[in-house]
């Protein structure tokens, strides 16, 4: 039998990244940094009153009264069990990672609706980056980026980017023929059929794309805590080492509450206010 | 002259579309090329012209390669190898920016399925072929209004075009279409997805319609009824040739092939086929006041008929002179009566484009031959009792002018 050893070769292949192209990781790092400190700063200058009376008036408006009392209720309790910084840090954290995967997956999913070639590149790529274990490439992340959370983002980006690109391609893809033909036989140009139809009629289904990125950013803060990203995940995993089984429910269900109250009202902005409009 | 040529069509679906096109070049036939290619050959060396203002309808069963034909026109789908000539610009040879501008300006389409855009009122979905040439919102709006109006669509302007049933959502779409007011209408089986009652009052409107704008109309259908009613002439395809081009009433009356024979025999012919295809004009029959009471009698003997059609200059016709009185005047030669003074007036007449449906009445109570008159009044000849029933029931018209007549 051929013996390869494949695992040598990708050591290699990090090593090598790692000596000779460091400055663009510096760069990659110090816009992640900018970005989840802008976030970070922003959410904790706030007072938690006001954040908390605005995402639940946000759910009044988007989605429904019984949703905006869950929200009031779950964020007090957040901050009744003391955990109303980590709760920020983690949602500093999950903003950061879906704009940039989205940033990112969108224009991709853009291309790989309208290239089979793309298409065809893109999706094993997205199959990768959704099975390959987190694990493994926590390690890497680390060698690159040092501990602390922009490597922690990264793995987040990696995990929770593919949902957007699929369903960006996807949305696109379903559009009706004779609609983009019609467009086209006006004399469209490419950029019009994509502005004026295409977009418009895969917004509902980019934007189911968009709450399922952020739903899988916010299920990689533990993992991400592995390597030091902190928030809610930190405690988590503070919890389990120490095996505090109270402080690891705590911080859990802190996760859950958070995670319910950003997939309803993303889940509104791709539904509920199309479905009111017509 | 006409304004759109299609020379020498063709459009082959596959990778290995060269090597295909080179068979059907050769003669080969579509399951053959199939075979030996894999390409499927869709549109097989199409020629037609389209008059400026006409009505050209093609008509097929699915897979004909009719639709193909249509999105040929304006390259929504690339041909293969051929000629489109629009006046004097190759289509298929104009780079993107020109073939862009001509979809804007010169043709514009219809859809089966209407292509509407689904987020967007009735009058943005109307003003969206404006819209995509930049013009000014405010100008826009107002042309799509006006449209509105004329296809009957007024007061829906502000609502989404999914609230609308299936008749006023092709409307949109044709008034989407001619916003742009386009020289030429590629309308794609545009009617075929309405009920049929919905289906025939979008046919009489087009109809109408068309009388105002004179547009050129490309119309596809697969429903032979709806290409008869519609269109100026028709091409018939099958397999991706085209089998026939021709009127109405020359694909009726003269079927190129069994192909086309077997289209046309469950036609209502009666609705269709026209005095002008029925009549026939031989001199024996007619008769002018200067050829005298004498010759008009012998005319009448030696034909076995009892009555002639009676004209002026230029052949007006006057109407129908009968034997007996043509015997009495000769009787009394010494009176001066002529001709023009026995002349039956009030006879049946009727326009070369009336249908023989409407001359059925006229023909059943008449004696005489029904004159087809023109629209200056000249006469241009005469539809006999026994060709129009041996139309309607199909039975080859054997009549020559020759023949006896029944009439009394």
């Amino acid at each position: 039998m051929i013996d390869l050893d494949i695992g040598g070769y990708i050591e290699i292949i990090i090593d090598w990244l790692t000596n000779n192209i460091s400055p663009l990781f510096e760069a990659i790092s110090a816009v992640v940094t900018t970005v989840i400190g802008g976030f970070e700063s922003a959410l904790m200058w706030v007072p938690y009153l006001i954040i908390i009376l605005l995402l639940t008036a946000l759910a009044w408006w988007l989605v429904s009264r019984g949703i905006a009392a869950f929200t009031l209720i779950g964020l007090l309790l957040i901050e009744a069990m003391g955990f109303w910084e980590d709760t920020m840090v983690t949602l500093a954290l999950v903003l950061t990672a879906a704009v940039i995967a989205l940033f990112f997956g969108i224009p991709t999913g853009i291309l790989a609706a309208r290239n089979k070639v793309v298409e065809g590149i893109v999706r094993p790529v997205l199959d990768t980056m959704q099975t390959m274990p987190a694990f493994v490439y926590l390690i890497p992340a680390v060698l690159f980026f040092g501990l602390g959370t922009v490597p922690g983002v990264v793995a987040t980006v990696v995990f929770a980017m593919p949902p957007v690109v699929r369903l960006t391609n996807l949305g696109i893809r379903q559009v009706q023929p004779d609609v983009v033909e019609a467009a086209q036989a006006f004399g469209a140009t490419p950029k019009q059929v994509l502005v004026k139809v295409q977009l418009p009629l895969a917004l509902p289904t980019i934007l189911a794309g968009i709450n399922q990125t952020i739903m899988l950013a916010l299920s990689m803060v533990v993992i991400a805590a592995m390597i030091g990203a902190g928030g809610l995940g930190g405690q988590v995993l503070r919890g389990i080492t120490q095996l505090n089984v109270g402080l690891g429910f705590e911080a859990g269900f802190a996760i859950v509450i958070l995670a319910i109250v950003l997939d309803r009202i993303t889940q509104a902005l791709g539904t509920g206010r199309q479905g009111t409009k017509q | 002259m006409a304004q759109l040529q299609v020379k020498n069509l063709y459009k082959i679906f596959g990778l290995r579309s060269q090597t295909a096109l080179e068979m059907a070049k050769d003669g080969k036939s579509k399951p053959e090329i199939l075979e030996k290619t894999g390409c499927t050959l869709a549109v097989d060396n199409a020629t037609f012209d389209i008059a400026e203002g006409e009505t050209f309808v093609v008509m097929g069963l699915s897979g004909s390669g009719k639709s193909t034909v249509l999105r040929c026109l304006n390259r929504l789908w690339e041909p293969t190898a051929g000629s489109v000539m629009l006046d004097d610009v190759d289509i298929v040879a104009a780079p993107d920016e020109q073939l862009r501008q001509i979809r804007r300006t010169k043709m514009n389409m219809v859809f089966q399925h209407f292509g509407l855009l689904p987020h967007r009122t009735v009058v943005d979905n109307v003003a969206f072929g404006l819209e995509i040439q930049q013009v000014a919102p405010e100008t826009r709006q107002e042309r799509a209004y006006e449209i509105i109006k004329q296809v009957g669509l007024e007061g829906y302007g502000d609502m989404m075009t999914g609230e609308l049933s299936g008749g006023m959502q092709q409307r949109v779409g044709l008034a989407r279409a001619l916003a742009t007011d386009p020289d030429i209408l590629l309308m794609d089986e545009a009617f075929s997805a309405l009920d049929p009652l919905i289906r025939n009052q979008m046919q009489d409107e087009l109809l109408d319609l068309q009388e105002q704008m004179q547009k050129t109309i490309v119309f596809i259908t697969h429903d032979l009824d709806e290409a008869l009613k519609l269109g100026d002439r028709i091409a018939i395809m099958k397999d991706g040739y085209i089998v026939q081009i021709g009127t109405p009433d020359e694909i009726l009356t003269q079927p190129a092939d069994d192909y086309v024979a077997s289209f046309v025999q469950n036609v209502d012919r009666s609705k269709v086929i026209t005095a002008s295809s029925l009549m026939f004009d031989h001199p024996s029959r007619i008769v002018s006041p200067k050829d005298g009471v004498e010759v008009a009698i012998r005319r009448m003997r030696k034909m076995g008929i009892s009555s002639l059609a009676v004209t002026g200059p230029k052949r007006a016709f006057k109407g129908y002179v009968r034997i007996d009185d043509a015997v009495k005047i000769q009787k009394k030669k010494g009176e001066g009566q002529t001709l023009e003074d026995v002349v039956m007036k009030d006879v049946p007449r009727t326009h070369p484009d009336t249908p023989i449906a409407e001359l059925l009445p006229h023909v059943m109570e008449s004696p005489y031959p029904i004159a087809v008159v023109d629209d200056e009044g000249r006469l241009q000849g005469l539809v006999m009792r026994s060709s129009v029933i041996s139309e309607i029931t199909g039975v080859e018209n054997t009549d020559t002018p020759a023949t006896l007549e029944d009439e009394a």
